[in-house]
C-alpha cells in the first residue's frame, strides 16, 4: 500500500473513473477468457492481476483521493479486481483440468506389453501333495509325525515284527550302510515312524507321517530308488478295521473326488494283522460303463493304492503299548503314486529330474 | 504262482456257472490276488483241427531233403469234405495217424499266418504242426501224433492239446506258502467260492509203512531237518519222455520241462507244495547223513557254481562228502543225467529260517527254496515221495524199491487260545462264534470251543498261524473284507502342525516367491562329485556315510551337502536350454557321527528310554539343509531396460529372505570355502553362529557342473536357522515425531567390510538412530587407488519429542568418529 500521493491532483486521476475501471475489468476478463493454456494464463495474470496491472495501479491511486471519493473508488476497483481474480481462478481450474487430461492422454501406454521381469518360482509337486495330505488329516485332528531317513535297522524292521529271518525282508530291497554291523539302513518305509511315535507318545495316538523312503529299485518309468510314502497310525481304545475303512474312504474321497471309496483285499504285512491291500475306486471310470476302455485303471475299475491293517499286537508290545488296552490301525500309501494318479502322470521320472519347466508347472498349490 | 484251471479242478469241484472271472474275483477278495489269466493257445486263431493222414508220398528233393506229400482227412473243417493236400517235412508218422492240422486262414504263435501256397511242386493247403510251432514246448523233432482215441477228423484240436486251458496267475503273499501249490489253491477255491465242493487232497494217500530196507539215512541235526523220507526207483528208462499233460502243466506253471525224472519231482512240488530232490542213486555212496556244514567245506551245486559253505548251512552228505545243500539246491556229483536208471527220491522237511539264511547267503533263488523258506506242510513228505515214485514208475517204466526210509516226525503244532469275540472286535462287525468256528474249520483248523474262548490247532500247512490275531484275519477274510463297515473314528483335539512344520512351509513359499523353483534330488554321491565341488582333502564334508549296496558304484555314499545334486540339476537345465535357472531344495543331509552300532533290541518289551536314546545317538546326524543355485539372468531384459544377471548378492539375498521370513537377520562376512569363488563367498551367521554360506560359484566348479561362469549358490542348515526363529513377536511401536536425515560418505580401504563400517556407525550414532542405509559404493579417481567410498543415509528420530537443532548432526558426528576409530574411515570431502 502506497502512502498519500500528494503530487497528484486527485481530480486528474483518470484510472479511477468508472468507465476506465470498467474498461480495465473488461480487458482483463477478455484476456482471461482468451488464455489458451496455463502459460498464457500466467501471463494474463501478470498483466491483469499482477502488481503492475492497471487495476493494481488504479488501486494504488485510491489512497490519493479525497476521503469522500475513496469509498466509491475503492468499491469500484475492489469489485473489478474481485471479478478478475474469480475469473482467473475459474479459468485456471478449466485449463488445469484440460492440461491434466492432455497429459494423461499423452501418457497412455501399451498395457499388453510383457511385464514379467523376474522368473516365477514354484514348489515341488510332491511337497505340495504331501502337504495336502497332511492338511486333510490335520483337519481330522491328526498330527504330523516325523523320523529320520537314515534309520536304525531295529526300528525299520525288528520293532515292526520283521525279525532278522523274516521272509518279508526280502520283499523290500534295502539299502544298507557301512559298516554292516552298525545295523543302520535307509528306511524302506515310513513305518519306523510308527514305532518312534509309539515310543515317544502315549495313546490316544492319531498321526500321519509323510516322508522319503528308499529301496534298491533300478530307476525307470515306474520305479525309483527314492520315493515318498505317507504312513497313518491310530492307537486308541476300541479301534477296529471299520475305523480304518472309514478313515481311508474319507481320505480317498478328499484326494480323488466325492464318492470315491476303497476296497480291501486280504494281504500280508508283518506289522499288521489282519492286513489288507487298499484299492481305490478308479476316479476316471468309477468302475462304470467305460471301465473296459479305461486306461487309468486298465479296465479293473480299481487302482492299487497302498497297504493297511490292524497294528500287530507284537508291534504294540515292542513299542511299549499295552495290547490288552489299546488297538490300532496303520496304513501306508505312495505319495508319488497318488500324485501320478491324480495328475495322469505315467512316467515318474520327471518328478526327480528337476527340469524347471516341468517342476514350475504346478505353481505353489495343487 | 501260475495254475492251470483244469489242474485246480482236479482237486475241487467248482459249480459250472462259476466263470473264471468269478473264481478269480473270489480268490482275489480272499487274499490270492489275480495277476493275469493266460491261455497257452491265445496266440492261435483260425481252424486248428484233428486230421487223419490218408496218404503220404515221400519225395526226395534236389537239396537232399525228402518231403512228404500228404493227403489229410480234415472232415468238413475245410468246407468241402475233400482231403486236404499238405506238404510235410517230418517223417515221424504214418498213414492212419491223427495229426494236428492248421488250415489256411489260421495263425500260429508269432503271427505266423497259414495260407495255401505252392511249394516243392504242390499246392500245400495248410500245415501239420509240431509242438514248437504251437508254442507247446521246444519239441521240433517231428510233428505231434495224437493218440488214436483223440477224436474225429475235423474236430477242434484245442481241447485235446490243452490249448484252450486257462492259466491263472496269482500273487502269493509270503505268509501263504501253501498257496504255492495246486493243493493250496484248490483249497482256497473251496473256501472262497460259494458252492465249491468235494476237495480231493492230493497229499492224502495210502503210503507204504517205513521199513529198514530203505536207503540208510542219519539226521544229525533234527532241528534243521525234522523229517527225511527216502524212496528209490530202479530200472528207470532215462529216455522215457515226459507225458504231454505233464509238460503242458509244468510249462503253464512257469517251469521248464527238463527230463522225465526232473519233471516228475517238479510236478509233485507244484501239486503238493513239497519240494522233492532226486539223486542218481548209483552215484550216492553209502549212507546219507544230514548235518550242518563245516568250516571250509565246499560244494559245486547243480548250477555249476562252487560254493564256500557256512557252518550254518544244512548239507546232505554221503561217504564221498557233501552231495547237496539241503532244501536249497543239489550237488553236481549225484545229479540225475541221461543215463540215470536208479533214482533216490528225497522228500525232507527243512527248517525255514535255515533255508532263508542259506538262500540269502549263497544268493540262490529257486522254486524249492522259495517254498522251503516260507514253510511247507511237514506232514506230507511220505505222500509226496510216494507220489513221485508212482509217477516215475508209471511213466519211466521203473520199479518201486520196497525200501521206505522215514527219519524223524513232523513237529507238533501248538494250540492257540483266542477269545471268540476277538474277530468281531478287530473287524468292527458282528461275527458270531458259530461263524468264527466254521471259518477256522474251513481253513483246516481244529477248533474246540471253551467258554468265551476257542482253542485252535492250525493245520500243518499253515505255519503262519501262530497268534490269535492271525486266526482273526482268517475269520474276517472269509466273512469278507467287503462286509466291514466304514466308520470314522473320533480323534482327540489335535494341535495342528508343529512350529517346525509350519516354518518349513513358510521357507518353501518364501523361496518360491523369490523366484526359485523347488527340485527333489537323490541323495547319492561319489567322491568325484566332491572333487567337482573342489573340496580340499580335509574338508569335513568329505566324511560320508557309505552304502553297502549302492545302485551305482559311482554314487555309493549319502551326501553331506545338497550342492552336488543341485548344481548338477542346474547344469542339466542349462544344457536343456533353460538358461535362466534358479532352483532350491530342502532335504536332510547325512553327517556320520561314527558313534558305533545301533543295537538290535529285544522285541518282547519296550526298549528303555536309555536304549531308545542310544539308538538315535548311533545314527548319523541328519540336519535339514537348504540349498539354492541360480544361473543366467535374475531379471530378464525387455522394453523396460537391460537384463540383470545373477550375482553373488542374489545367493546371499535368498538366504536373507528365508531368515527374514523367520524373523531373523543374517550377517555376512568374507570367507574362503569351496565350491565358492575365494573372493566372493559369504559366511552367514545369525547371532554369531554360522548357519551357512552363499556367493558366486568358483569358475572351475561352474565348468565341472556345466554351468555358466558367475553362477551362484548358497547352502544353509535350516535346523540351526529354525531353532532361532522368532516365536512370539512383540508388537512394535513407532515414533510419530519428525525425522531428521543426515547423509555421510566415508572413505575406507577397499578391504574394510561395509558391514563393519555400518556396525561402527550404528553404535556411534546411539539411540536416536532409527535406520541406516548404504546407498552408494564408489571406487575411482576421486578416492584414489585401494580406497572406496561408502555413502550412508542416516535417519534420526526420538520416540518422545522433536529433536533439537544440532542433535542429529551431533549423533552423526559421533557415528563418524567411531567409524574412523574402528575402520580408519575418513569423511569424504
Amino acid at each position: 500500500m502506497s502512502g498519500p500521493n500528494t503530487d497528484y491532483d486527485p481530480v486528474e486521476v483518470t484510472p479511477l473513473k468508472a468507465d476506465e475501471v470498467e474498461a480495465m475489468r473488461e480487458a482483463a476478463l477478455a484476456a482471461i477468457a482468451g488464455a489458451a493454456d496455463l502459460a498464457a494464463l500466467k501471463q494474463v495474470r501478470l498483466d491483469h492481476a499482477g502488481d503492475r496491472s492497471p487495476l493494481a495501479l488504479a488501486n494504488r491511486e485510491i489512497g490519493a483521493l479525497p476521503p469522500q471519493a475513496r469509498k466509491e473508488a475503492g468499491q469500484r476497483v475492489g469489485q473489478a479486481r474481485g471479478a478478475v481474480n474469480q475469473a482467473l481462478a475459474a479459468r485456471q481450474a478449466v485449463l488445469e483440468a484440460e492440461h491434466e487430461q492432455r497429459m494423461l492422454a499423452e501418457e497412455t501406454v501399451d498395457v499388453s506389453l510383457p511385464t514379467t521381469r523376474r522368473r516365477r518360482g514354484s514348489r515341488h509337486p510332491l511337497t505340495l501333495q504331501s502337504e495336502l495330505i497332511a492338511d486333510l488329516f490335520v483337519a481330522m485332528g491328526y498330527e504330523v509325525a516325523e523320523g529320520p531317513v537314515v534309520e536304525a535297522e531295529w526300528l525299520n524292521f525288528d520293532a515292526l515284527n520283521l525279525g532278522p529271518d523274516h521272509p518279508a525282508r526280502t520283499m523290500q530291497d534295502t539299502f544298507w550302510t557301512e559298516p554292516a554291523e552298525d545295523h543302520v539302513v535307509l528306511r524302506t518305509q515310513t513305518s519306523p515312524v510308527q514305532a518312534r511315535t509309539m515310543l515317544t507318545r502315549t495313546p490316544p495316538i492319531y498321526v500321519v507321517c509323510p516322508g522319503r523312503v528308499f529301496r534298491t529299485d533300478e530307476y525307470d518309468a515306474t520305479h525309483s530308488p527314492m520315493f515318498h510314502q505317507v504312513e497313518g497310525l491310530v492307537v486308541d481304545e476300541g479301534i477296529s478295521m471299520a475305523h480304518l475303512k472309514g478313515t481311508l474312504d474319507h481320505f480317498a474321497s478328499q484326494l480323488f473326488g466325492d464318492g470315491i471309496t476303497t476296497r480291501f483285499r486280504p494281504s500280508y504285512f508283518p506289522f499288521t494283522e489282519p492286513s489288507a491291500e487298499v484299492d481305490v475306486r478308479c476316479f476316471v471310470c468309477r468302475g462304470g460303463d467305460g471301465v473296459a476302455e479305461c486306461r487309468t485303471c486298465r479296465g479293473e475299475g480299481w487302482i492299487e493304492w497302498g497297504g493297511c491293517g490292524v497294528v500287530n499286537p507284537r508291534v504294540l508290545v515292542a513299542c511299549g503299548v499295552d495290547p490288552e488296552v489299546y488297538s490300532g490301525f496303520a496304513f501306508g500309501m505312495g505319495i508319488d503314486r497318488s500324485f501320478m494318479f491324480r495328475h495322469h502322470l505315467e512316467d515318474l521320472r520327471p518328478l526327480f529330474e528337476g527340469d524347471v519347466r516341468w517342476n514350475s508347472a504346478f505353481g505353489t498349490e495343487i | 504262482m501260475k495254475a492251470p484251471l483244469s489242474w485246480i479242478k482236479d482237486y475241487v469241484d467248482v459249480p459250472a456257472h462259476v466263470t473264471t472271472d468269478e473264481l478269480t474275483r473270489r480268490l482275489t477278495l480272499t487274499g490270492l490276488k489275480l495277476e493275469a489269466v493266460e491261455s497257452p493257445g491265445r496266440e492261435i486263431t483260425g481252424p486248428l483241427v484233428i486230421g487223419r493222414v490218408l496218404t503220404m508220398e515221400p519225395e526226395p528233393q534236389k537239396n537232399g531233403k525228402t518231403i512228404n506229400w500228404c493227403t489229410v482227412d480234415v472232415g468238413d473243417a475245410n468246407g468241402t469234405g475233400e482231403p486236404q493236400g499238405i506238404v510235410c517235412g517230418a517223417h515221424n508218422f504214418a498213414p492212419g495217424d491223427l495229426v494236428v492240422t492248421v488250415l489256411p486262414g489260421g495263425v500260429l504263435p508269432g503271427g505266423f499266418a497259414i495260407g495255401a501256397r505252392k511249394t516243392y511242386g504242390h499246392l500245400s493247403a495248410g500245415m501239420i504242426c509240431s509242438a514248437r510251432e504251437l508254442g507247446l514246448g521246444e519239441d521240433h523233432d517231428g510233428i505231434i501224433v495224437l493218440p488214436p482215441d483223440a477224436g474225429e477228423p475235423g474236430q477242434d484240436v484245442r481241447p485235446v492239446l490243452g490249448l484252450d486251458e486257462e492259466v491263472i496267475e496269482l500273487e502269493v503273499n509270503p505268509d501263504r506258502a501253501y498257496a504255492l501249490s495246486l493243493r493250496g489253491i484248490a483249497r482256497e477255491a473251496l473256501v472262497s467260492v460259494e458252492g465249491a465242493d468235494r476237495f480231493r487232497d492230493p497229499a492224502v494217500r495210502d503210503t507204504p509203512a517205513p521199513n529198514a530196507d530203505g536207503h540208510p539215512v542219519v539226521v544229525e541235526d533234527p532241528a534243521g531237518c525234522p523229517v527225511f523220507v527216502a524212496r528209490k526207483v530202479t530200472g528207470f528208462d532215462p529216455t522215457a519222455p515226459t507225458p504231454d499233460f505233464m509238460v503242458r502243466r509244468i510249462t503253464a506253471a512257469g517251469m521248464r520241462p527238463i527230463s522225465l525224472a526232473v519233471d516228475v519231482t517238479n510236478y509233485v512240488m507244484l501239486e503238493t507244495g513239497r519240494p522233492i530232490h532226486g539223486y542218481d542213486a548209483d552215484k550216492v555212496q553209502g549212507a546219507i547223513v544230514v548235518r550242518r556244514a563245516r568250516e571250509g567245506e565246499r560244494l559245486t551245486t547243480l548250477d555249476g557254481t562252487t560254493r564256500e559253505l557256512d557252518p550254518a548251512d544244512l548239507v546232505v552228505t554221503d561217504d564221498s562228502g557233501i552231495i547237496g545243500l539241503g532244501g536249497v539246491m543239489g550237488g553236481e556229483t549225484t545229479e540225475m543225467s541221461g543215463s540215470t536208471t536208479s533214482i533216490l527220491v528225497e522228500a525232507a522237511h527243512w527248517d525255514a529260517v535255515s533255508m532263508f539264511r542259506t538262500g540269502r547267503r549263497h544268493k540262490i533263488t529257486s522254486e524249492a527254496g522259495r517254498r522251503n523258506e516260507r514253510g511247507v506242510d511237514p506232514t506230507i513228505c511220505e505222500a509226496a515221495a510216494d507220489r513221485v515214485v508212482e509217477l516215475l514208475v508209471e511213466h519211466g517204466g521203473g520199479q518201486a524199491h520196497p525200501g521206505v526210509t522215514v527219519v524223524g516226525s513232523p513237529p507238533a503244532v501248538p494250540a492257540i487260545r483266542m477269545a471268540a469275540d476277538l474277530p468281531q472286535r478287530v473287524a468292527g462287525l458282528p461275527i458270531d462264534s458259530r461263524t468264527v468256528v466254521a471259518s477256522l474249520q474251513a481253513v483246516g483248523c481244529r477248533v474246540d470251543a471253551d467258554g468265551a474262548d476257542v482253542e485252535v490247532v492250525p493245520p500243518p500247512w499253515r505255519p503262519d498261524l501262530t497268534d490269535p490275531q492271525d486266526l482273526t484275519e482268517e475269520v474276517i477274510r472269509l466273512v469278507g473284507y467287503d462286509a466291514i463297515p466304514s466308520v470314522l473314528p473320533t480323534p482327540p483335539s489335535g494341535r495342528g502342525l508343529t512350529r517346525a512344520q509350519r516354518l518349513r512351509r513358510r521357507i518353501g513359499r518364501t523361496l518360491a516367491g523369490e523366484g526359485f523353483v523347488e527340485v527333489v534330488s537323490f541323495p547319492f554321491v561319489g567322491a568325484s562329485d566332491l572333487d567337482d565341488l573342489g573340496l580340499t582333502a580335509d574338508d569335513p564334508r568329505r566324511d560320508l556315510l557309505e552304502l553297502s549296496n549302492p545302485l551305482n558304484a559311482e554314487a555309493g555314499f549319502l551326501t553331506s551337502t545338497l550342492l552336488p545334486g543341485l548344481l548338477r540339476t542346474a547344469g542339466k537345465n542349462v544344457g536343456h536350454g533353460n538358461d535362466d535357472v534358479a532352483i532350491f531344495e530342502t532335504a536332510t543331509v547325512t553327517l556320520p557321527r561314527h558313534a558305533g552300532p545301533a543295537a538290535i533290541l529285544p522285541v518282547d518289551r519296550r526298549p528303555t528310554d536309555e536304549e531308545f536314546a542310544a539308538l538315535d545317538a548311533a545314527l548319523p546326524a541328519q540336519p535339514l539343509h537348504l540349498a539354492v543355485v541360480a544361473a543366467g539372468d535374475a531379471d530378464s531384459g525387455g522394453w523396460w531396460g537391460e537384463s540383470r544377471p545373477v550375482t553373488w548378492a542374489d545367493a546371499v539375498e535368498a538366504v536373507r529372505s528365508v531368515a527374514a521370513a523367520l524373523g531373523l537377520e543374517v550377517t555376512a562376512s568374507a570367507v574362503e570355502l569351496a565350491p565358492w569363488h575365494p573372493g566372493r563367498c559369504a559366511e552367514l551367521s545369525v547371532d554369531g553362529e554360522v548357519v551357512g554360506h552363499a556367493g558366486e560359484v568358483h569358475p572351475t566348479v561352474c565348468q565341472a557342473f556345466g554351468l555358466p561362469k558367475r553362477s551362484v549358490a548358497a547352502e544353509v542348515d535350516l535346523d540351526l536357522l529354525m531353532a532361532r526363529a522368532v516365536d512370539l513377536r512383540r508388537a512394535p511401536s513407532f515414533s510419530s515425531y519428525p525425522v531428521a536425515k543426515e547423509d555421510v560418505a566415508l572413505v575406507v580401504d577397499t578391504g574394510v567390510p561395509a558391514a563393519e563400517v555400518e556396525q561402527a556407525l550404528r553404535e556411534g550414532a546411539g539411540e536416536l538412530l532409527e535406520s541406516i542405509r548404504l546407498f552408494d559404493v564408489y571406487t575411482g579417481e576421486q578416492v584414489g587407488p585401494g580406497r572406496k567410498s561408502l555413502a550412508y543415509a542416516l535417519r534420526f528420530r526420538a520416540p518422545d519429542r522433536t529433536l533439537k537443532e544440532g542433535e542429529a548432526a551431533a549423533a552423526r558426528d559421533s557415528a563418524v568418529a567411531l567409524a574412523a576409530e574402528r575402520t580408519g574411515a575418513t569423511q569424504r570431502a
